[in-house]
């Protein structure tokens, strides 16, 4: 349903974009993953025919968006970071105003207008100004504003910057009810909790490049490690830190205040992990295993943390 | 054209709904028409003009004083009221009187001497504020010739050999000057050229707050996207005149003395130049931030210059012709014309024309020079 093919953008020296390829079906939910300037905004901008890309190309349903009346405008929906909303309006006459763009007028903008309403669950709301609305009700209604005229691929840009949890979820709700009606979804977050959620594949890009791109499954497995065990140790003077990460199995280990954090290629270590901590002054009173994540993956592949980058 | 009607309702919703852009739009232009209005005459029909207050000190107490200050109080210009001298002088040093006369001792005798050609000429002093020259040298002139009115009551004495018949070249015979025609005319220019300004930044805004993400997403071509801006920029601008000019109508009797037609094209032209100005400001600024300072400045001498603040015959002659560079300068011209002055179609057709040239050249250029792309 989308495909973007080696899209590249450079605004004077920087490399804004550099080659970025992937293809999304139906019912399928695509993540941009990466941190803040990895390229993600622009990429969205040259899907939706925002931005024109230096060379590359994108198509939608096997055709090319061309020019600014182009048809196949009409098959995207485009949820931008910011809160693309009139203040001043109500959340109706906004949604009136959003699907008059695409053409909807009279009876038929009315019915898309309960129709997304009712998704987001704001039905009860459209009277109301946006300016009185709070930054989880004005979120969910950024994301009915792009729904007005039904498109098929739905582009999303960070859409949960800034919500509490509830709306957070309640989001993610209206996104998975998306994806079961067979709508083509592209997400870009650098919060790699929510791509695991959501995300059916995933593409972590950095400095405008796709550097890794599977399925969550498969990009797990690019971890180093297979688990992360955490000992609470029972005093703060644990002195063979470096001897610990040199045991055989263990990838890393590093020590926060009591905690020793050991990164394990095997859970089938722990046993004689543990039998040697405690022969090495390393009594501890609670353990606790984690599994690795999208973040350990993106620290893996480019040296540092996903937040930090 | 659904989209096109959609964002024109739109704008026209946000500004009715915002109370401090009606305000700025509809009442300060009748607020500030009125004041100007009224300190610059008034209705001439309705009221007398405002008399010009002098002191006058008479030092001689004979008889060409007396005839003098008598036949000066008959002035229709003056207020003139007896003063000592020294009251006089801190009167005008206060800035409580614009002009006192000082009639000197021995004025009346000196004065018949020296009209004969055998005497020297006594010296009437003129205190005035010098902040009120004008009013000065209209006293100075006043005094002229009420001397000769006074100095025919001496033997041998004469008066002056014509009078003068004033005829204020209005509309028509019997149509008095109405300021407020220029004020409320002057006014309507200065705030539908800020209007513009907040066309401009509302465009800057509408990147700022990712909505041009939004609306250049869908399928909307060019000329729906400014063309829409603009329409709804003249569609307020027609509407602060139409309201500006029935106030000014309905509370102080100005009319549209001219051409009707010729009123409604400048007032059309004008408000399509002010749609095509706030275009322009959005193609030029980067930022709301950096486009407001620079159009204000911009605003307020395109204003001044117009002659919307002080009618253009009161400035210098060089200034006259450069000002006509100025489209509002037209703007101004051509409402003059079409009011009080009560002139024909054909003279509206050139401010027309320059304003509609205007739009032309600011709308070519905001197209040019406008950042399509999102960021």
């Amino acid at each position: 349903m989308l495909t973007a093919e080696n899209l590249k953008k450079a605004y004077g020296s920087l490399q804004a974009v550099d080659g970025v390829s992937f293809r999304v079906g139906p019912g399928e939910v695509f993540g941009l993953l990466g941190p803040n300037g990895a390229g993600k905004t622009t990429t969205i901008g040259m899907l939706a025919g925002l931005v024109a890309p230096d060379s590359g190309e994108v198509r939608i349903a096997g055709h090319h968006i061309s020019g600014d009346t182009s048809p196949q405008k009409r098959r995207l929906g485009v949820v931008p970071q910011e809160l693309a909303l009139f203040d001043e309006l109500s959340a109706a006459a906004n949604l009136t105003l959003f699907g008059a763009l695409y053409g909807l007028s009279g009876a038929a903008a009315a019915k898309e207008q309960d129709r997304v309403l009712t998704l987001v669950g704001l039905a009860d709301r459209a009277k109301d100004k946006v300016s009185n609305f709070s930054g989880g009700m004005k979120r969910r209604l950024n994301l009915a504003a792009a729904l007005m005229h039904d498109p098929q691929v739905i582009l999303l840009d960070e859409p949960t910057v800034g919500v509490d949890p509830q709306s957070r979820n309640a989001i993610f709700d209206n996104l998975e009810t998306l994806k079961a009606a067979g709508k083509t979804l592209l997400y870009t977050t650098h919060y790699m909790e929510e791509a695991e959620r959501l995300c059916d594949h995933i593409a972590i890009m950095d400095h405008g490049k796709v550097i890794a791109t599977d399925t969550v499954a498969g990009l797990l497995r690019q971890a180093p490690v297979s688990s992360f065990v955490l000992i609470d140790l029972v005093a703060n003077d644990f002195a063979n830190l470096v001897e610990a990460a040199a045991l055989p199995g263990v990838v890393s280990a590093t020590l926060s205040g009591r905690q020793l954090r050991l990164g394990v290629q095997s859970m089938g270590d722990l046993p004689e992990l543990l039998r040697w901590l405690l022969s090495h002054g390393g009594e501890f009173e609670h353990v606790q295993t984690e599994r690795p994540t999208l973040e350990t993956v993106f620290l893996h592949l480019t040296g540092r943390s996903l937040r930090d980058a | 054209m659904t989209a096109f009607l959609a964002l024109v309702r739109k704008d026209l919703q946000i500004f009715f709904g915002d109370t401090r852009a009606v305000i700025m739009a509809f009442a300060a232009p009748i607020l500030i028409g009125s004041f100007f209005g009224y300190v610059f005459g008034g209705n001439q029909n309705k009221k007398e003009s405002t008399r010009l207050e002098v002191l006058f000190v008479d030092q001689e107490q004979g008889l060409v004083a007396k005839q003098l200050l008598a036949s000066m109080q008959q002035d229709a210009n003056l207020e003139v009221t007896p003063s000592a001298l020294e009251p006089a002088r801190e009167a005008v040093h206060k800035g409580k009187a614009p002009v006192a006369i000082i009639i000197p001792v021995g004025f009346g005798d000196q004065a018949a001497r020296a009209l004969f050609g055998s005497g020297a000429k006594p010296e009437i002093t003129v205190l005035f504020d010098p902040s009120h020259q004008v009013e000065a040298s209209m006293v100075r002139g006043i005094l002229a010739g009420q001397m000769m009115v006074a100095m025919s009551s001496k033997p041998g004495g004469f008066s002056l050999p014509f009078m003068t018949k004033d005829e204020a070249l209005t509309a028509r015979a019997g149509v008095a000057y109405n300021s407020y025609a220029h004020s409320f005319g002057g006014m309507a220019i200065q705030f539908m050229l800020f209007m513009g300004i907040d066309v401009g930044i509302g465009l800057l805004l509408l990147r700022q707050r990712g909505l041009w993400r939004r609306f250049r997403a869908a399928p909307l071509s060019k000329i729906v996207l400014l063309g829409s801006r603009a329409a709804s920029a003249m569609l307020v601008g027609m509407m602060i005149l139409a309201v500006v000019f029935t106030f000014a109508r309905v509370v102080f009797g100005v009319k549209i003395e001219g051409s009707l037609p010729g009123f409604i094209g400048v007032c059309g032209a004008f408000s399509l130049m002010t749609a095509a100005y706030g275009l322009l400001i959005a193609a030029l600024a980067k930022t709301p931030e950096a486009a407001r300072g620079l159009a204000i400045l911009a605003t307020l001498l395109m204003v001044m210059m117009s002659g919307a603040w002080v009618p253009s015959f009161m400035f210098p002659s060089w200034m006259q012709s450069f000002t006509k560079l100025v489209p509002a300068r037209w703007a101004m011209d051509g409402l003059d014309a079409m009011t009080w002055r009560g002139l024909g179609i054909e003279e509206a057709l050139l401010p027309i024309a320059v304003l509609l040239g205007s739009t032309v050249v600011f709308g070519a250029i905001a197209v040019w020079r406008f950042r399509w792309e999102a960021d």
